[in-house]
């Protein structure tokens, strides 16, 4: 497969447990998903929905994504426009959604050394996190590439999609 | 307890030796293909058995395959049950199940078990768990079968979607907790009582993490009891629960008419495995416990809820209905009654187990004392079938998860504890210690 480029956006700092009620709130349910994204971690920061911008990334705290298994927590970051999430943990069902819907997340032990607003480029298949404004620069595990395939093509559905419409060639 | 730890991403600088490796490393290196993985990375696992169930199985896979216009990646790994709605109670679960059994003739998936028991539970009985495997299931529950020594993994619907038509998942490697038994238990207490503790104390949040359960009480339990520590690691909110292969593995394979693979006795960690964390519990020490409404995580020795008064005991489900189970009910309930105005329902988690118990008189004892008996299924446990709680009612329940509104009106108030103290409830009508009843 050929490189992915790498992502770069302005850092969006949350702290540990954010849950996944905060980023899709129950009560947007039946509310269209743009609807939704509008009030996505309004509950934390009441400007996120508003100001984040394509390619944003957000770096949080211990156990992102805690909480109910609903998929639209990840699909509405999607929907926003987010670029990457950046976690020291992220709660297990969250972490999966979030690839499988073709969100980059990657554990990032050190989070706590972004600040708000800082410009970051992160290459997920690389693992590296550089902070453009400190010229710092993070190894973190990286997605492997032929995960990276899914999360490229938009999610795993979309993925299976394009894979059956190729022959089944053995991938390494 | 401990902080939410490291998580994947903290060991991956800890060398390339080959030593140090966990059961469920060495069972995700071997099922990605390579020769080690480390905690906190991803890696794509080939599945060695995929179960699906009713629940979430073909009516949720079925129109997606067509959808996309495939077929199976491979029938012979699938394992299919029809356990969640048998006996179909109305038009709609009939429709699932006759679902199911189209679908099974439709790819031609042979190990298909129609009203035969609860998945889970058929996985060990039928010896189709081998120590190394790597399993993908359809339900949270899938962890149940890391007692045969294999890393079995719970994913969602859209996901095994995936992996019926792939034959692969994506694995975080996770970090892997040790629980170390020690000592010989009590009468009264068995494998679910360490499973309440360890709910209050390790938490309901270890994503990324596998729990390993080991040492001499371990060493000494059959794999149905091995298996309840695995069941509830999906309530400790791990990845996966399991238990190094020994001569109980093999002798279960056996047991169920199976050869053990030759390499079975390898499924062990490595003596100098890298754990997260070690946590000793000497079992001998362990009072039976309960866990009180709304989740497992709220429990206590049993003499803090005791004198609560039930309406309804259950013993059902893939955690506590197994043969062993109802020799316990039936060592509590031999020549008493189950109170006036309480109920106490028994669903046995296998048509083989039903079998079994019948034989031996087991179920002679239960029914003599007042017991009702429940089809093989998952039943009462996920409100899907007979035995669904009404408003306010009281139940005790040797099942897995009293989550709010699970087994029926959501104002109803399950508490969990083991087949002992379940019986035992039974017949005290209120909450009771078990070990009241064990002379
Ligand atoms: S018995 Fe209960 S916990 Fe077990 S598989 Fe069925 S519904 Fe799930």
């Amino acid at each position: 497969m050929s490189p992915v480029a790498p992502l770069a956006g302005r850092a969006w700092l949350f702290g540990d447990d954010i849950d996944t009620d905060v980023m899709a709130p129950g009560l947007y349910f039946k509310a269209p998903l743009e609807e939704m994204a509008r009030h996505c971690l309004e509950a934390v920061d009441p400007a996120f929905a508003a100001s984040v911008r394509p390619g944003d990334i957000i770096v949080a705290g211990r156990r992102f994504g805690v909480g109910s298994a609903r998929e639209q927590a990840a699909m509405v970051l999607v929907q926003l426009g987010v670029g990457a999430v950046l976690a020291q943990s992220f709660g297990r069902i969250f972490y999966r959604n979030a690839l499988n819907f073709g969100l980059p997340a990657l554990f990032f032990p050190a989070a706590g050394e972004i600040l708000a607003g800082q410009q970051l480029e992160v290459e997920p298949v690389a693992g590296l996190v550089r902070n453009l404004d400190t010229g710092r620069e993070y190894r973190v595990n990286g997605i492997p590439a032929h995960l990276m395939d899914m999360v490229a093509a938009g999610g795993l559905v979309p993925f299976l999609r394009q894979r059956l419409s190729r022959p089944p060639a053995e991938q390494a | 307890m401990a902080e939410a730890g490291a998580g994947p991403g903290i060991a991956a600088g800890c060398g390339a030796g080959s030593a140090g490796r966990t059961l469920a490393q060495k069972i995700i290196a071997r099922a990605s293909g390579r020769s080690q993985v480390l905690p906190g990375e991803v890696v794509t696992c080939r599945a060695d058995l995929v179960l699906l169930l009713d629940s979430g199985g073909p009516r949720r896979i079925w129109p997606r395959l067509r959808e996309l216009g495939v077929g199976l990646h491979d029938a012979g790994r699938i394992v299919l049950v029809n356990d969640h709605f048998v006996p179909a109670v109305d038009a709609g679960s009939a429709a699932i199940l006759r679902l199911t059994r189209d679908f099974a003739r439709e790819f031609g998936i042979h190990r298909f078990f129609d009203m035969q028991g609860i998945g889970h539970v058929l996985l060990l009985e039928r010896g189709l768990v081998q120590p190394g495997m790597f399993i993908c299931g359809g339900d949270s529950h899938t962890s149940n079968a890391g007692a045969g020594a294999a890393y079995a993994m719970g994913l969602g619907a859209i996901e095994m979607t995936g992996v019926a038509v792939t034959g692969e998942i994506w694995v975080p490697v996770p970090e892997t907790i040790r629980v170390d038994c020690s000592g010989r238990f009590a009468r009264g207490v068995v494998a679910k009582d360490i499973m309440l503790q360890l709910c209050r104390e390790l938490g309901m949040d270890n994503a990324f993490r596998a729990i390993e359960y080991g040492g001499t009480a371990v060493a000494a339990m059959p794999l149905a009891e091995r298996a309840v520590l695995c069941n509830m690691a999906a309530e400790l909110g791990a990845e996966t629960g399991l238990v190094e292969a020994d001569a109980t593995t093999l002798a279960a394979l056996q047991a169920a008419g199976q050869q053990p693979v030759d390499d079975a006795l390898a499924w062990r960690s490595d003596v100098d495995a890298r754990y997260l964390e070690v946590h000793a519990l000497d079992v001998a020490a362990l009072a039976p416990q309960v866990a009180a409404p709304h989740s497992p995580a709220n429990s206590a020795p049993v003499t803090q809820f005791a004198g609560t008064a039930i309406d309804q005991a259950y013993i059902g489900s893939c955690m506590g209905a197994k043969l062993g189970d109802l020799h316990c009910v039936a060592e509590v309930l031999r020549g008493r009654q189950v109170a006036a105005g309480v109920r106490l329902l028994v669903a046995p988690a296998s048509q083989r187990i039903w079998a079994a118990a019948a034989a031996d008189g087991t179920l002679a004892t239960l029914t003599a004392a007042g017991a009702t008996l429940l089809p093989s299924g998952c039943g009462a446990c996920a409100a899907l079938g007979a035995g669904v709680l009404g408003e306010d009612e009281v139940c005790i329940s040797s099942t897995n998860r009293n989550f709010r509104g699970r087994m029926g009106a959501s104002s109803a108030q399950v508490y969990l504890g083991s087949p002992y103290t379940v019986a035992a409830s039974a017949v005290a009508g209120r909450i009771a210690d078990p070990r009241e009843f064990l002379a």
